[in-house]
């Protein structure tokens, strides 16, 4: 089970949110301090994403982010529910599906840049999108 | 913490100082920023990033707008930056070839190619 497990609407507002969130746990969960920038512009770029594909989807289902923390591990999971279409189904030539692409692999190519350890999946119920980051064995904790 | 927003002319350039955060919330209004200076004639902008406190993808794809716009008017847009953390999404994603990057904002004014 998550630790921590967050849902919101696809809406952009709430990506900041995520981004938080998601710093505050990793920071919790032992990931170096100097990767949590790291963290936060990965989780980011796949929230929007997800945020994007809802939208573009018209799906009003939330976007779903699952903070995990493992032993001597910390992963994050982002999920959409948008289906994917297999290429040689989308309609030729429909406005905005070219600009829509790049900045989608714009968003993948950045966090494939900053993640060692990435999962990208998608199906016919939606997407994830896995990241994985080492921790820190924990320090003697101050009261 | 939002997005701020403020332009100076310096010479026949225009400077443009972003403070704050640039991500899918708030990219809209940096883009709408730079579409209204060049829409008013401004071709030669200056992007002062040294406030930005984060920077993604969706503010990579307006900046890139962005040249593409002032290019079609064969004006310039510069970028300031010295903050690691935001050099490095332009370098994983290649666009330090893609756009000037000065120290500071007198030598981005100074520059010509």
């Amino acid at each position: 089970m998550a630790t921590v497990e967050l849902r919101f609407s696809a809406l952009p507002e709430h990506v900041r949110t995520a981004r938080l969130v998601a710093a505050a746990v990793a920071r919790r969960a032992g990931v170096d301090e100097a990767v949590l920038d790291e963290v936060r512009l990965a989780v980011g770029e796949a929230c929007t994403r997800a945020v994007g594909l809802h939208q573009n989807a018209g799906i009003t289902a939330p976007v779903k982010v699952q903070l995990i923390e493992e032993e001597k591990q910390f992963s994050i999971e982002v999920g959409d529910e948008a289906p994917r279409i297999a290429p040689g189904d989308r309609a030729p030539g429909a406005a905005g599906d070219d600009l829509e692409a790049e900045e989608d692999e714009m968003g993948l190519a950045v966090i494939s840049g900053l993640v060692d350890d990435v999962e990208v999946t998608a199906g016919e119920n939606g997407g994830q999108i896995r990241m994985t980051w080492p921790t820190a064995p924990p320090s003697a904790v101050l009261p | 913490m939002d997005l701020s927003l403020s332009t100076r002319t310096v010479g026949d350039r225009t400077v443009v100082e972003v403070g704050g955060e640039i991500d899918v919330y708030t990219a809209p209004k940096l883009r709408e920023q730079l579409v209204e200076l060049v829409n008013d004639g401004s071709f030669h902008l200056v992007v002062d990033m040294e406030g930005v406190d984060f920077l993604d993808s969706t503010g990579l794809g307006v900046l890139v707008g962005g040249l593409k716009r002032v290019r079609a008017h064969e004006g310039s847009l510069r970028l300031v930056c010295n903050q690691e953390r935001i050099l490095k999404i332009f370098r994983i994603t290649g666009l330090t070839k893609v756009f000037p990057i000065h120290t500071s904002v007198e030598e981005a004014v100074a520059a010509t190619d």
